[in-house]
């Protein structure tokens, strides 16, 4: 019993309410089995989803994000999504100013009907984060005093 | 050129045009000696006027001064932009910050002021202005200074370089990111959260900064790593698209921090995507604020 754990990354999902919610509920209705590394937070819409919130992730011990919502076209409020997609554009260039990994940021269009997608998304995630290890360069910061 | 600027300045406060006029000057109390130091100086009076200086320590952007209440309430202004300054005034405008209309804009040629962003400059003539004042000498540059070459002597700057506006970040972005995540951390440490940079910002006119709000507290208020990078991520990331570049947020920093390529990360960002500069076109919309469906990304699965 004394075997090595393996990692178990954190991994926080941003999703929304109209599309990748009912996406991930439809993995779970269907049964699709998918690690149960992601937790997922829901809100109305990418739209809503501050930048912030992705820092906080990292901040309260993620080791990866995911944001995810309604394909574009399909945003329950018309333009929704068009305003994250925008706004992502800019915020990742700026997380690489700074030198936060990329590669632990996550943006995808799932839809209510693609609980396979989730399934997959998820699985991939958490094994790529897996490989990354825990994202210890931002905790040493937040954990860093004076 | 020095005594035109002052001639307009008196002339429109004497003509009522305007009620104060922001400027640089010396303080009353510098009695015109040439090396004092240079302040903001908000001359309501005509024969006060002649405080008014314009040299190569002229670096404030003085936009910020439209935002505050208290200049607000002194009346009518008419402000004393260079190029770079000008530009701010047409993102506030975009905004429904300001009301062009009810302010007089002296715009001041300049050549550039030493600043590292004076480095990559082409709008050394301000856009938009109601006077501009000093001219481009035929082939010679721009009467910086009263017509005096700047300190570094870059009078006769060539008119733009907009190659190398991003030169400086794109070389630290070709260091690998954990290079860049500990040059920010060495930096940051020394973050005092004095909101020097907040302050000074024309952009930065909310009533409320976010991170003056407690409910939640989305950003931590100590000066520690934590919350100085959560600062910096936001106090950046809400200039997206509206930063002008005018570097007032590195010079006003008391511990050196700076902030100049965090800004131009999101610009170059808003340039290469969208085809966007802040101030540059008074007709573009709003980078965020506004969308395309045509918007292209290649990280969005």
């Amino acid at each position: 019993m004394n075997e090595p754990q393996e990692f178990q990354p954190k991994i926080i999902a941003y999703v929304c309410n109209w599309c990748t919610y009912l996406g991930a509920d439809l993995a779970g209705t269907n049964r699709l089995e998918y690690p149960a590394n992601v937790r997922v937070i829901r809100l109305p819409c990418t739209g809503r989803i501050d930048f912030n919130l992705i820092v906080k992730a990292f901040e309260m011990g993620g080791d990866a994000v995911l944001v995810s919502g309604c394909h574009p076209g399909d945003c329950h409020y018309t333009a929704g999504n068009y305003h994250a997609r925008r706004r992502w554009m800019l915020f990742r260039p700026l997380l690489e100013a700074f030198g936060i990994e990329t590669e632990r940021v996550h943006f995808t269009w799932i839809s209510a009907a693609e609980g396979r997608k989730w399934q997959q998304v998820v699985a991939e995630l958490t094994e790529t984060t897996r490989k990354l290890g825990p994202y210890t360069g931002y905790r040493e910061i937040c954990e860093a005093k004076g | 050129m020095i005594a035109t600027l002052r001639e307009t300045c008196r002339q429109l406060l004497s003509d009522g045009k305007v009620d104060v006029v922001i400027g640089y000057g010396h303080d009353a109390a510098a009695d015109g000696a040439e090396d004092a130091p240079v302040y903001p100086v908000f001359i309501t009076k005509p024969e006060d006027a002649g405080r008014l200086v314009w040299n190569d320590r002229c670096h404030a952007n003085l936009a910020v001064y439209l935002k505050h209440e208290e200049i607000r309430s002194l009346g009518r202004a008419a402000i004393i932009v260079k190029g770079c300054d000008q530009r701010s005034l047409v993102v506030l405008e975009k905004e429904s910050q300001l009301d062009r209309s009810k302010i007089y804009v002296i715009g001041i040629a300049c050549d550039g002021l030493d600043r590292p962003k004076c480095r990559t400059c082409d709008v050394h003539e301000p856009r938009g202005a109601d006077v501009i004042i000093g001219h481009k000498a035929a082939g010679t540059g721009y009467p910086c200074a009263g017509g005096v070459p700047s300190a570094n002597g870059t009078q006769g700057l060539p008119d733009t370089l907009p190659d190398d506006r991003y030169a400086e970040l794109r070389a630290f972005l070709a260091r690998p990111s954990a290079e860049r995540l500990a040059y920010w951390r060495q930096e940051l440490a020394r973050c005092v959260k004095c909101y020097a940079c907040r302050q000074v910002c024309p952009m930065c006119y909310c009533r409320r900064c976010i991170v003056d709000k407690n409910r939640p507290q989305i950003i931590s208020t100590s000066a520690t790593l934590k919350g100085n990078f959560a600062w910096h991520i936001t106090r950046a990331f809400h200039l997206a698209g509206r930063c002008v570049g005018c570097e007032e947020c590195s010079r006003a920093c008391p511990m050196g921090i700076d902030l100049r390529l965090l800004n131009l990360s999101v610009a170059q960002a808003a340039e290469e995507n969208f085809a966007f500069r802040a101030g540059d076109d008074p007709a573009a919309e709003p980078v965020i604020g506004s969308y395309a469906i045509q918007d292209k990304e290649d990280f969005i699965r």
